[in-house]
């Protein structure tokens, strides 16, 4: 149990273990997204949950065994996460599993049951890596754990930056490699035949990813993913690829069958649009480079969708398009004569293969005067600007059938909040407009939510009658929603009027429209859309939403769930008629989450339980592991609630999703691991103080709760008084307001974990493992909280079960003075 | 010892058997049913099971020209066409290749289950259900003429080539359009005419149509094919993924030219909001 960690080596070979471990799991992400879709994000966040557990388990039962031979273990684990890192993926893409097949055909479970499988190893190994370091090194927790965190803050920072400079499938070969170096490392404290081991490691940590074969790395993307329809055609040809943490780019063009991409073309438009390249994403929702040569004549097509109307109630606007993408909403301003366009777009890849690569193609549209471009995060740049404009145009980015298997809706859109549209509307010149187009979805969702939230916006700011500043008109597959800052007056209302009749669109709300002017061209059974709007403008507005069977709820800074529609009382019946094609009906994203969450629940029950049942003989206090697993398992909730929460409030406040990522993963593991490290100094501490009756682990927990619940008022205000400050400024605030709270969440860990070790040294992998289980479980909650509760009540929660792991260690354990 | 295709067998059929009765028609009929195995064609059973299943369907689908019923022609059309035939010859992939054992390497397993099905290329033949829908939506006549955009399997072919005077259809695909164009002719569907091309542009000198049946979802409609399109004509596009149809859009053109839509689910969904 006293065993001293073998030197810098082991504990260097510790920190690189839990640095591609954690590499390893975002990367996944990335590579799940391009070869499927995005929602295997939580997938791969629950196959690593798979392994730890797997590992904690098997840990507990061969733990005599293995530690004995300690190194020899280490150094086989390392090398084989290593191995099975590239193997794992080059065998799933081998299986044909499709996720859109999943309701016509349940065999498909039985591809994903194996997908998980194979994923699992390769966690199961680096979980073991340092399950048996803690197990092995008991005295030394404190030291050991300080150099996962890190290690582990180093993997997620440092893969952000490896995207930047390697394609997805180098950063799976790098990786692999950083397994075996971290095996070449153990082996060098090994007894005997060291150097030996550490040579032939070290050969592999550099020939493995050199000459793993390339097709056993290549991306297979689904073949129903846009990218992969677009290259089956003949003569579609791969221009470029750029990858980035953002996503990987692929720019696709096809002289022979051209690509034509116009969301929402009017039906009375009598020419489509000039040559185009196609851009995707992650291998799907496309937009396209439109060919521009300084004429605008071939482009009278953009006269003709619903996101045109703006145009045509003003003169020579000054315009913000936010989310300019590859630029089609901004030449549809140029097209119009605006004055001004920024254009803002945060893909800097994007950017520069609109600007730079293809400048030729585009007519160097983002160099032309008058158009300034902006590589930012649109809501974080119109919190900081202090311009204002007539037009901010909020175009349609995402791919309809992205957009119709509803699987965004567990991810956080800041752009469409009520905070938003009320920063919108203050950036508003008087008579501006604020202009957002949505797919139409039917039954409708997406539009009646951006009419509810304008509605409550402009209620917030005071107007009498919201109703009489907004007008929605829906095509046959797309609608646009116009807010004005004034009312809508008979000239706007006539030009209305004049542009939605000249191009076969709908009114579905305009002030003063009488009934018989909705559903006239694109007819529904009914006039869905204008009744709804109706509803939502009256009084009868809370009832309508309550009772809606999609959620249109206004989605909020705190909730900002724009994309989820999910109610559980619709479920039953559009399950009823998923045979009827009624599968279109269900929004995906959320029962994915909450099926991966039971999936992970039971899977976590079985292992966290299974060691119990099986060692209950042997166990004399069945009580101690109750409480051991209890602390353990509120830990690691109450861990992942805070980082996640924090990370979301970043995302505005550092202008970039990645930033808020990168800064609040690096924050609170290097925080965290600081407080690791003065755990023993801070017990002794507190031994001897003052507070000698409270003890170490109650002092870190009411220091976490008292700091975090202060934070869930202090930190609105603090960061939206701080927003126009430089970006390094942001960034170093930011670790500011985390080092504290960091620090002490850093403390429970060790000090729960070396009073295990020291009366219950069997228990320590195992409460490793339940620690690993339910940080990963603590991800996914903290997300299903959120969509439910908000943020601040997902900090609450935290604060709460921190305070209760505090409660549960109060007393001594079996044994303890 | 279990021989391992028995015990495959178990296991598919137990997995089928989750899917309920329209999702296991294809294997269990095949292999359980006496009736099929004794009749000459051994595919009229479950082709009578699936039109079964089409019918009650759309006895809830606004799509069914808002009549409760879809046209019995069309019905009866596709409890003739052997959709079978219209499958790529082997299922390639997975468990696939067991059920292909099974049977003898000749029946399509789920020919006849109505649901789509992969055909390669990222491409899918449709649930006949929406195959009916949007047979139905284009309001075929014996003197029609009409285009297809996207023949894929050439099964929505043959299903409206049974109901009017000549159908033309264009694949973007050249082995998909090739496969379709040999199958067509192998069953003498003579008044089909294939082309492999770009859709887009749709075909003037078949044209102009009484109808165009778009079976690729797209972003926008052609401008060229609603000109292809004869006054009183009907343009049905599905909107959706290959999966899922979310809504059929039909469009009709006005003697003066000027177009409506009318934007249908399949699925009866009504009212929106619950009651209190």
């Amino acid at each position: 149990m006293t065993t001293r960690p073998g030197g810098i080596l082991i504990l260097s070979a510790i920190a690189v273990v839990s640095a591609a471990v954690l590499a390893y799991e975002v990367l996944l992400i990335r590579l799940f997204a391009i070869v499927q879709w995005h929602h295997f994000a939580y997938m791969a966040i629950s196959i690593a949950l798979l392994g730890f557990g797997a590992s904690g388990t098997f840990l507990f039962l061969a733990q005599g065994w293995l530690r004995r031979r300690f190194t020899v273990a280490f150094v086989v684990n390392a090398a084989a996460f290593g191995f099975s890192g590239i193997a794992a993926f080059a065998l799933a893409q081998r299986l044909p599993f499709n996720a859109l097949e999943v309701m016509w055909e349940p065999r498909q479970l039985l591809f994903l049951l194996v997908l998980y499988l194979l994923f699992t190893v390769p966690f199961f190994a680096g979980g073991n890596c340092i399950g048996l370091a803690f197990a092995h090194f008991g005295t030394h927790i404190g030291r050991i754990y300080a150099f996962n965190l890190g290690g582990s803050g180093l993997g997620a920072l440092g893969l952000i930056g490896l995207l930047h400079l390697a394609t997805p499938e180098e950063s799976l070969r790098l990786i692999a490699g950083l397994g075996l170096a971290a095996a070449g490392l153990a082996a060098l404290s090994a007894d005997r035949h060291r150097h030996v081991a550490a040579a032939v490691l070290a050969a592999a940590a550099v020939l493995v990813p050199l000459a793993t074969p390339s097709s056993w790395t290549a991306l297979r993307l689904s073949p129903y993913k846009g990218l992969s329809m677009a290259l089956a055609v003949p003569g579609a040809k791969v221009l470029s690829q750029s990858s980035g943490p953002l996503g990987l780019l692929t720019l696709v063009d096809n002289a022979k069958i051209p690509i034509r991409h116009t969301p929402g073309l009017s039906l009375n438009a009598s020419v489509g649009p000039p040559p185009q390249l196609g851009v995707y994403t992650d291998g799907d929702g496309m937009m396209a480079i439109t060919a521009f040569s300084g004429d605008f004549a071939p482009l009278a097509y953009l006269d003709f969708t619903t996101s045109a109307l703006p145009y045509h109630l003003l003169q020579a606007p000054d315009v913000l398009v936010l989310g300019a993408g590859a630029g089609g909403d901004v030449l549809q301003a140029l097209y119009h004569r605006a004055a001004t366009v920024d254009a803002v777009e945060l893909n800097p890849n994007i950017v520069r293969l609109v600007a730079e690569t293809h400048g030729a193609f585009s007519g160097s549209l983002y160099a032309l005067p008058g158009v300034r471009v902006h590589v930012a995060e649109a809501r974080a740049f119109v919190a900081a600007s202090a311009a204002t404009w007539n037009l901010i145009q909020i175009p349609l980015l995402d791919s309809l059938a992205v957009a119709a298997a509803g699987v965004h809706g567990v991810s956080e859109s800041y752009i469409y909040t009520v905070e938003a549209f009320e920063e919108y509307l203050r950036h508003l010149r008087p008579g501006g407009y604020l202009a957002i187009t949505r797919w139409l979805k039917l039954p409708p969702r997406d539009s009646l939510k951006l009419f509810a939230t304008a509605i409550e916006a402009l209620a917030r700011a005071g107007v009498a009658a919201p109703e009489r500043r907004i007008a929605l008109i829906r095509g046959w597959n797309t609608a646009t929603l116009l807010v004005r800052n004034g009312d809508l007056g008979p000239i706007e209302r006539a030009a209305i009027r004049a542009f939605s009749e000249a191009r076969s669109f709908d009114l579905a709300h305009l002030p003063g429209m009488a009934p018989s002017e909705a559903n006239r061209a694109n007819l529904l059974r009914q006039a869905f859309f204008h009744q709804a709007a109706t509803a939502l403008a009256g009084p009868e507005r809370g009832d309508f939403l309550a009772r809606y069977k999609f959620d249109i709820r206004p989605s909020t800074d705190d909730r900002p769930y724009f994309f989820d529609f999910f109610r559980w009382h619709s479920l039953p019946e559009f399950l009823a008629l998923r045979l009827q094609s009624g599968t279109a009906l269900i929004e995906w994203g959320y029962p994915i989450l909450f099926a991966t969450l039971v999936q992970a629940g039971l899977l976590s029950l079985l292992l966290i339980l299974l060691p119990l049942l099986l060692r209950r003989e042997k166990a004399a206090g069945d009580k101690q592991q109750w409480r051991v697993m209890t602390y353990f398992l509120c830990l690691g909730l109450a861990f992942m609630f805070v980082e996640i929460a924090f990370i979301q409030r970043f995302v505005l406040f550092l202008g970039h999703p990645l930033y808020a990522v990168a800064v609040a993963l690096a924050g609170f593991l290097a925080f965290a691991g600081l407080g690791s490290g003065f755990a023993s100094r801070f017990r002794r501490h507190i031994g001897n103080g003052p507070l000698s009756d409270l003890g170490p682990i109650w002092a870190a927990v009411i220091a976490i709760a008292t700091i975090a619940i202060c934070y869930t008022t202090l930190l609105p205000m603090l960061l939206a008084g701080w927003i126009a400050l430089p970006e390094s400024i942001r960034i170093l605030l930011s670790l500011c307001l985390i080092a504290p709270l960091g620090f002490f969440m850093g403390m429970p860990f060790p000090l729960g974990l070396e009073r295990v070790s020291a009366r219950l040294p069997g228990l320590v992998p195992w409460a490793w493992g339940v620690s690993g289980c339910f940080s990963v479980i603590g991800v996914l909650v903290a997300t299903l909280l959120a969509i439910h509760l908000g943020f601040t009540a997902v900090v609450a929660i935290a604060a709460v079960l921190y305070l209760f792991a505090g409660a549960l260690f109060h007393t001594p354990l079996t044994g303890e003075q | 010892m279990i021989p391992v295709h028995i015990a495959v067998a178990w296991v598919s059929q137990a997995v089928i058997g989750i899917r309920g009765v329209a999702g296991g028609v294809g294997l269990v009929a095949l292999l359980l049913s006496p009736a099929a195995l004794a009749a000459d064609d051994p595919h009229a059973g479950p082709r009578a099971d699936m039109v079964e299943t089409i019918r009650t369907y759309a006895r809830h689908s606004p799509s069914a020209r808002g009549r409760g019923h879809l046209d019995p022609r069309v019905l009866d059309v596709m409890g003739r066409v052997p959709r079978h035939e219209f499958l790529p010859k082997r299922p390639s992939r997975g468990l696939g290749w067991f059920y292909d054992r099974l049977s003898g390497g000749k029946l399509q397993y789920l020919a006849y289950a109505d649901r789509p099905l992969p055909i390669g290329y990222g491409q899918t033949i449709s649930q006949p259900f929406i195959v009916a829908l949007m047979t139905d939506l284009a309001a075929p006549e014996a003197d029609h003429v009409v285009l297809e955009v996207g023949t894929g399997s050439g099964y929505q072919a043959a299903v409206l080539a049974q109901l009017v005077r000549r159908l033309c259809t264009i694949e973007i695909i050249p082995e998909l359009g090739a496969s379709a164009a040999a199958t067509l002719k192998r069953l003498n569907y003579g008044n089909v005419r294939t082309r492999i091309g770009d859709g887009y542009h749709g075909w003037a000198e078949c044209g102009p149509f009484d109808s165009i049946v778009v079976t690729a979802a797209s972003d926008h409609v052609p401008p060229p094919l609603l000109r292809q399109l004869k006054p009183h004509g009907r343009l049905v596009i599905p909107v959706g993924g290959v999966f899922s149809t979310q809504q059929l859009v039909l469009v009709q053109k006005r003697a003066d030219g000027r177009v409506t839509t009318q934007q249908l689910l399949p699925v009866r969904f009504v009212p929106l909001v619950s009651k209190k």
